[in-house]
Order: structure tokens, then sequence, then C-alpha cells
């Protein structure tokens, strides 16, 4: 009736298109397992308590903090990191807006930023509300403000946030 | 974080029954509240139940004309059901003035009634909380208590309940489901699943061990406006000060009692022609200051009124 483990636990979970088997201590987290088990360590830990957002990643499409959910509660989710949104050699446009727009200056935080926006552009594709939507029965138009609400998840110690803001507006045409 | 014994349940009766089964188990669902806790040590569960992937996350429509949401809805989902926002719209405001995006896609309806308090107190291991720890005293009580509760608090506890979704839920006379590990099936009424601190703030609830919320229930929704306000020190992504939920002659406030705080005198001074000042005012009567908590009691006699007024416009079809 029930999968249980104690030490150790199996788990398969497909990373950026590829199913990857762990075997795990039930403890380690999505983000620990991303980083210290599959070596992808695009995703990055910030607070660990999921107030900073820098440890953001798409689980079935859907962001989420890495931080605050267990590696053997996803098996058979698809996890897509910022590994998986682009590559050096072949940078999404999300990144590329990024770079363009100068949305950084240390850095750290910008894979969860790109893996929120990513998600979130989703979200308002998808028409989903938040505390700036005045008509919760209409058409949402990604204004400013709604755009800066949804994305309060993410710190920029940096406060890069009016590039950040720039950037993810650059692509949200094409994206959302 | 403490070690475990993981377990992923595949049936709700599975679940509940292996939860009774030993003491300190806990089901895990979206875990954003409870992870947090157990990394710092104040929740260290011998057994996690995850019930994760349960099919209870359907938001569907009942016979009377309400809506019945599956505890293991996401927080985002609820917010974003187009019944929900056109019928129940004080619940999707409510739901998106709490945590983050990404919190909230993985935030349930049930877990996020079951979330425990933001006490600075119940956090820090080194303080005293008889809600962390029985009988090591309350060190909100003479401290630092500018966030905590003016109404129902002992002497034991004033730590708030953290919800916006349960103030909301509140208002609208919504209903939990149980099933207990015996098998029953029970609904009552959300007023009635968080208790007041009393003797023991560490018993937040009525529910008994194994006992597993599998849905909350909204009946039709009441006649005249609906609205949610919440006021916190900076706009975004953080725990409220206070807040209120109105749905049509219903009123609930928010973080400013052990559980979402139903405002019944308030709204019988309305129900017998009281201005919604004069009604709030007889609502914060029972009200009382601790210290730093006192500026709450004139927080919530201005933003009550306001709220009050703004649904009733709505209600006229202003």
């Amino acid at each position: 009736m029930l999968i249980r483990g104690d030490l150790r636990l199996k788990t398969t979970i497909i990373v950026n298109g590829e199913a990857r088997a762990l075997d795990v201590d039930p403890r380690t987290t999505l983000l620990d397992a991303l980083r210290e088990r599959l070596g992808l360590t695009g995703t990055k830990k910030g607070c660990d308590h999921g107030q900073c957002g820098a440890c953001t990643v798409l689980v079935n499409g859907v962001r989420i903090n890495s931080c605050l959910s267990l590696a053997v509660m996803h098996e058979g989710d698809a996890v897509t990191t910022i590994e998986g949104v682009g590559s050096v050699d072949k940078l999404s446009a999300i990144q590329q807006a990024f770079l363009t727009e100068d949305a950084f200056q240390c850095g750290y935080c910008t894979p969860g930023q790109i893996c929120s926006a990513l998600g979130m552009l989703q979200e308002v594709a998808d028409n989903w509300p938040s505390q700036e939507t005045a008509d919760l029965t209409g058409r949402i138009r990604l204004s400013d403000d709604e755009l800066r609400e949804r994305m309060s998840g993410n710190l920029c110690r940096c406060s890069a946030y009016p590039q950040i803001v720039a950037a993810i507006k650059s692509v949200a045409g094409e994206l959302a | 974080m403490r070690p475990f014994t993981y377990e992923r349940a595949l049936d709700a009766a599975s679940a509940v029954r292996v939860a009774a089964e030993t003491p300190g188990a806990k089901f895990i669902a979206g875990g954003t509240n409870l992870l947090d806790l157990m990394k710092l040590e104040i929740e260290q569960p011998a057994r996690l139940i995850d019930i994760g992937k349960l099919p209870m996350a359907a938001i569907e429509d009942t016979p009377e004309g309400g809506l019945r949401i599956g505890s293991m809805a996401t927080n985002s989902h609820v917010a974003a059901d187009a019944r929900v926002r056109s019928r129940y719209a004080v619940l999707t405001q409510a739901i998106v003035a709490g945590g983050s995006g990404q919190l909230r896609n993985k935030a349930t309806t049930g877990g996020n009634l079951l979330q425990r308090t933001r006490c600075a107190y119940f956090y820090d291991t080194t303080k005293p909380c008889n809600k962390r720890q029985p009988g090591s005293g309350c060190g909100a009580l003479e401290g630092l208590n500018r966030n905590s509760a003016i109404f129902g608090a002992s002497h034991a506890c004033i730590a708030t309940h953290p919800s916006d979704m349960a103030v909301a839920l509140a208002a609208l006379d919504a209903r939990v489901e149980t099933l207990s590990p015996s098998g029953k099936v029970r609904a009552f009424p959300i007023i009635e699943l968080h208790r007041l601190p009393g003797e023991t703030p560490d018993v937040e609830t009525h529910l008994i061990p194994g006992e597993l919320i599998t849905a909350v229930v909204l009946p039709p929704p009441p006649p005249g406006g609906q609205i949610y306000r919440k006021v916190r020190d900076r706009a975004s992504y953080s725990a409220g000060l206070a807040s209120v939920a109105v749905a049509g002659r219903n009123v609930a406030l928010g973080a400013v009692a052990h559980k979402p705080w139903r405002a019944v005198e308030a709204e019988g001074a309305l129900e017998s022609g009281g201005s919604p000042a004069e009604a709030i005012a007889a609502e914060l009567k029972g009200a009382s200051d601790n210290g730093r908590n006192g500026f709450k009691i004139n927080l919530v006699s201005r933003l009550v009124p306001v709220a009050i007024e703004a649904a009733r416009q709505q209600g006229n079809g202003a």
C-alpha cells in the first residue's frame, strides 16, 4: 500500500528531459539532489528557507522553491533547471534578454530569476490572477506592477530589479 | 533535519491508518511550511506520510450550489479557478495576498489551514515557547510582541495564525471535511477547526490523531459584496499585521488571533443597525494590548470599516 524508506530511497526524476535515478536519504531536498547528486549546480542555494527564490525550478512546468521540497516527493516528475533552459552555445531568448538588459551584477540569483520568470509568464498566459489584478474575471495584461508583484518571490541583493523587469518584459510578448 | 521514515500514501484510507499508528507522524503535501520547520528542528516528525499525489485536488460544484475544494488543490489553482474568481472573489484575493508565486504553486488547501504561527519565539529555539516546548513559557507575552494576538490569547501563548486563505474561508462559512483513522467522514464549520491557545497552545486544532482534511466545502456565496484587505510591513510576500475578509454580512479578521477570527460582535452590531465604525468598536472591546501589539487595535478600527463600506458598494452594484 505504501512506498517506504528509512535510510535510503530510490527515486527517478525526469531532469531536463532525461530520466535520472537517485538513491538518497529521504531528507535530501530537491535542491540538494540537483546540485550535489546530479551535478546541476546552476540552481542556487540562497536562504534554503523559501524566502529568496534562488533555488526556483520548474516542476511539470510550474515554478517552485526546490529547497522546500524533498527529492523523494518528485518520483516521475519532470524538472527543468537553468541547464535545461539553454546553454552557453545556445542561449534561450530570456537568457539573452538578461544579458542585453544587464539584468544582474553578481548573477547568483539569475538562474532562479529566469526559471521563475518562465513559470510566471506561463501563469499569465493561463490568466492566473495576482494581488495586482483588479478585475478578476477579465484578461490579465502584464503591467509593470503585475510583473513586479509576480516576481516578489525572487530577491536580488545587487538590486538589479529595473533591469530584470526590462529583460522579462522584452520577451513577455513572445513567451506569454 | 532529524531522520524520519518517509512513506508515500497510495490511498487516503491507508494514510490515516498509518498516521494514527505512530505518535509524531505527520502528513506532508506541499511541505512549504513543514520542511522549513523541520530544517530548523522545530518540527521533528518520526514518520512523514506523503499525501501529495493522492487524487484529492479536484474543485467541484456541489448540488447545493457551492463548491467542494479538494484538500490537495494548490493555492494557485484555487485562486485561479473561474468559479472561485467570479463567485468567491474574497477567497482569490486572500490567497494571492499570501506567500509568493512559488509557494502558492506548492502549498495545498489542507496544508495552508494547518500551517504554524510565524511568532518569532516559536522560530527561535533558544527562547521559551509553550507552543514549541510545552511548559517552557511564552517569550512573546512580555517580549517583542508587535505581531501578536489581540483577541483570544492566554497567559500561555499570544501567537497568531498566519493564513490569509483561512480568513476568507471563515467569512464564507466554509466547512471542513475530514477522514478519520476509523474510516469515519465528518464535516464541521471551519471556525471550529482551530483552537484558542488556552493552557495547551501546542494543540492547535480539534482534529484527532491521524485525521486528514480531505476537502473544504463552500456554501453558495452570501448575497452582497466580498472583499479582502491586508495590512503588512511590505507590499508583497509578507505576513499580515491585520487583515479582514468581508462576505455579505459576514466579517472575519486575520493575524489578530490564534485562529481566523470571526467578528461576531461586529456582525451583531451591524445587524442591529450600527455603523461599520460602531460595529468594529464593539468587536474591539474584547481586544487586549500586550505592550507592542496595541497599534493593531487602531489598525483594525480603521481597516475594517473601509472594507465593509467597499463590500457594500460592490453589493449595491456601484
